[in-house]
């Protein structure tokens, strides 16, 4: 069930450009992230969905319109301790390659100045929560399994326990058998912990499977916007109908 | 008040001995001397005539050319050193025209340098041939050469391409030989010998003119400048330490030709230490009592390893207190970064000596020039492996850091460093080794090191002291080696250093 919209929403998207060396990767977009669901951003190669997912996690900033958290706009005062409230994990887990998985995980808390005890147990109730083995915190990445990583970089968002999870393909780099184990722990995981998230993929069974929304977008533009069903029932172009035409003829290719 | 009467005493003794050290405290006085043989012995006897004189004497020796002398003695770094008046006219007070010798002294006088009177020796450029060949032909003066258009000629190859060498002498005497070679200045020696050659150049006061029984030709024209050696100081001596003024003037005229041909001979060819044959020159000329320390072999290399240390470690310090928030600032902005990487490589190109010798006029002589130049030399491999360490950070790293919330001066520390360390490190190693061999060339300026035997080594042609120099810095360069790959395990983390496992 989607939430109720009595909640302000997470993200505001406000009629937000951005433009590298003079080519729109994401053009005049709105959308609001209702809290505590679930949002896929989807679309073919280059559509702009991982531009979107940086512009809400600060790393970028929008040429024009406004990116608002909660009932603010980010800006380059109040971003890095927006940050602290929000959880990034991108494809290949983007882990610090010189730290251990248990520093990976603790440095933010760490330099916020958290004592080592809070740290240790929050650390510990993570690594049950995602299923890492705990012998695994004291290796480096370049010790653990493609999996493992993702499950560390998960842990290390969800270390300071923040309002949203903001996720760039979290499961593209992974082999299919991992892929749907972890895909199932994953939407779990969303559930327990009835967080806001926000997800970039380009599978679109991924995106049924995850999302309470679906933002699917092409050539920087948002196409159409709303539950799963509606791509399907109502198009808004006949783009729509073919991206969902294409990924079915794709899946059934592969399963024949 | 108990313990004020002791005070008083103690305060009353420690007047009196300070009293009595300010009565004894002797005017320190620094000699010099350039890289060969015959200054070096001079610049022995002025020091000795110093000490002599009752100063506390030090002789900075083999300093490179004239032009770090020159610097030297007019900062004050050096208070005397022996020149010769053609290269003072010619290259020292080349804009003011000066020639004669009146003319030089007034020139000097006006910048507070004294000239004594000349010492009693010519050393300038000069044609010899074997006596018994000059003989048979009864050449005694160049013009006579016109005469024996058959005669084989071998110059040293410096003297066939200056100007006022070869060509000069040819256009002078109108000589007319086409059996003209170029040749090293060993070989040209041993030619002469074995009678290959039958006239070469020579300095006038080279040993070998004695131990190959060489007769010197008279340059009956008068093409080659005189080069009267003359002790040239300070003026601020002559109210500082009258008495050495006095001591440096004994030296005029008592030095004539043939002694100093004789000293040269013992100095190079003998092996005799420079400051030996200084010692017994005073004893025997002057009868003044000099002491005469050698260093042992292992005193030697503890001198020169402290010295080589100092200026590697100092150098490096300093630059990597420059170079690594350089490289930083580099790697974040791109036009700071080529800027910064611009000015280092122009830094690299200058050569080591020219980079010294420019750094005299700032700094003087001794160590600070040469740890100048050193750590100049030192910014390029560090700036640009800082630089390029934190930009090959991969962009997720980069932004994973940046997306969990640090700020740019923590996930510069906590992330970036960390990460370049390898990178970084490695251009640190690469500085180190680098100015390890570089540092040699301190001894151009007087700071020691193990530059000293080597330049020591090649002035005497002394294998075994160019070894005594180059063996330890070979060695010193595979340690910093070695001292980087071991900080590479403490500084870097275990994670950088797995391999990534298989399977």
């Amino acid at each position: 069930m989607p939430p109720t919209d009595e909640l302000s929403p997470a993200f505001e998207m406000r009629d937000v450009s951005k433009t590298f060396d003079g080519v729109a990767a994401v053009a005049g977009v709105s959308f609001n992230v209702a809290a505590g669901s679930t949002t896929v951003l989807i679309g073919p190669s280059g559509c702009g969905k991982s531009t979107l997912l940086r512009l809400m996690v600060g790393l970028l900033t929008p040429d024009r319109g406004e990116v608002r958290f909660g009932d603010a706009p980010i800006t380059a005062a109040n971003v890095t301790a927006l940050r602290h409230r929000m959880g990034y994990v991108i494809q290949d887990g983007g882990l610090f390659p010189h730290l251990t998985a248990r520093r990976n995980v603790s440095l933010m808390a760490s330099h916020l100045g958290w004592s080592a005890d809070r740290v240790t147990a929050r650390t510990e109730e993570l690594s049950a929560l995602t299923q890492f083995p705990a012998d695994g915190l004291d290796r480096f990445p370049t010790q653990l399994s493609g999996g493992q990583r993702q499950r560390v970089s998960l842990m290390r968002a969800l270390m300071l326990d923040p309002d949203v999870l903001l996720m760039d393909e979290p499961l593209g780099a992974l082999d299919p058998m991992i892929r749907a184990d972890l895909q199932q722990e994953l939407r779990d995981i969303f559930r327990t912990l009835g967080k806001t998230v926000v997800m970039v993929t380009h599978d679109l069974r991924e995106a049924r499977y995850f999302g309470d929304a679906i933002v699917l977008l092409r050539d920087g533009r948002l196409v159409q916007e709303g539950p799963f069903g509606s791509l399907v029932d109502e198009p808004a172009e006949a783009f729509v109908g073919d991206f969902v035409r294409a990924q079915q003829m794709a899946r059934e290719g592969a399963d024949a | 008040m108990k313990g004020s009467p002791r005070f008083a005493v103690l305060a009353l003794a420690l007047l009196l001995s300070l009293g009595a050290a300010t009565a004894l405290a002797q005017t320190a006085i620094t000699t010099g001397s350039k890289a060969f043989t015959e200054n070096v012995i001079l610049g022995e006897l002025l020091a000795r005539l110093a000490a002599d004189a009752g100063a506390v004497a030090e002789h900075k020796t083999q300093l490179g050319g004239t032009r770090i002398l020159w610097n030297a003695l007019q900062r004050g770094d050096i208070d005397a050193y022996v020149e010769y008046t053609g290269t003072l006219s010619q290259e020292i007070l080349a804009d003011s025209g000066a020639t004669t010798e009146d003319e030089i002294r007034a020139a000097l006088a006006a910048q507070g340098i004294v000239m004594t009177r000349p010492l009693g020796f010519n050393n300038t450029y000069a044609l010899g041939m074997r006596e018994d060949v000059a003989a048979e032909h009864g050449i005694t003066a160049i013009s006579d050469l016109r005469d024996h258009p058959d005669l084989d000629l071998g110059f040293t190859n410096e003297f066939m391409d200056r100007g006022d060498g070869w060509p000069a002498l040819r256009d002078h005497y109108a000589l007319p030989h086409k059996r003209v070679r170029g040749l090293d200045h060993d070989l040209a020696y041993r030619g002469i010998e074995q009678g290959a050659i039958a006239v070469t150049d020579l300095y006038s006061t080279d040993a070998e003119i004695r131990y190959y029984e060489l007769r010197v030709l008279r340059d009956d024209l008068s093409l080659f400048p005189p080069y009267e050696a003359v002790v040239v100081y300070r003026s601020d001596l002559e109210h500082r330490a009258p008495e050495v003024a006095t001591a440096f003037r004994r030296l005029e005229g008592r030095v004539p030709e043939a002694e100093m041909i004789g000293m040269n001979a013992r100095a190079r060819l003998a092996r005799i230490p420079e400051g030996r044959v200084a010692a017994d020159f005073l004893a025997t000329t002057f009868q003044v009592d000099s002491v005469v320390v050698v260093d042992t072999w292992l005193q030697r290399l503890g001198r020169n390893t402290s010295a080589h240390l100092l200026l590697v470690l100092v150098a490096l310090a300093a630059g990597i207190a420059i170079a690594v928030p350089t490289g930083i600032i580099a790697s974040r902005h791109e036009v700071a970064g080529q800027i910064a990487l611009g000015l280092t490589g122009i830094l690299q190109t200058v050569p080591a000596l020219a980079l010294l010798v420019l750094m005299i006029p700032l700094v003087g002589i001794n160590a600070p020039p040469a740890i100048l130049a050193l750590f100049l030399y030192s910014l390029l491999p560090m700036v640009r492996n800082t630089c390029d360490g934190i930009r090959s950070i991969p962009a997720s790293t980069w932004e994973s850091a940046t997306a969990l919330g640090l700020s740019s001066g923590a996930r510069l520390r906590l992330v970036e460093l960390p990460l370049a360390m390898p990178s970084i490190l490695a251009g640190v190693k690469i500085a180190a080794v680098q100015l390890v061999g570089f540092a040699t060339l301190g001894a151009f300026v007087g700071a020691g090191g193990y530059g000293q035997p080597i330049l020591t080594g090649i002035r005497l042609d002394d294998f075994g002291l160019i070894l005594e120099g180059a063996l330890p810095a070979a060695g010193l360069a595979l340690v910093t080696q070695g001292v980087f790959e071991l900080g590479e395990r403490g500084l870097v983390s275990k994670g950088l250093r797995l391999r990534p496992e298989t399977g």
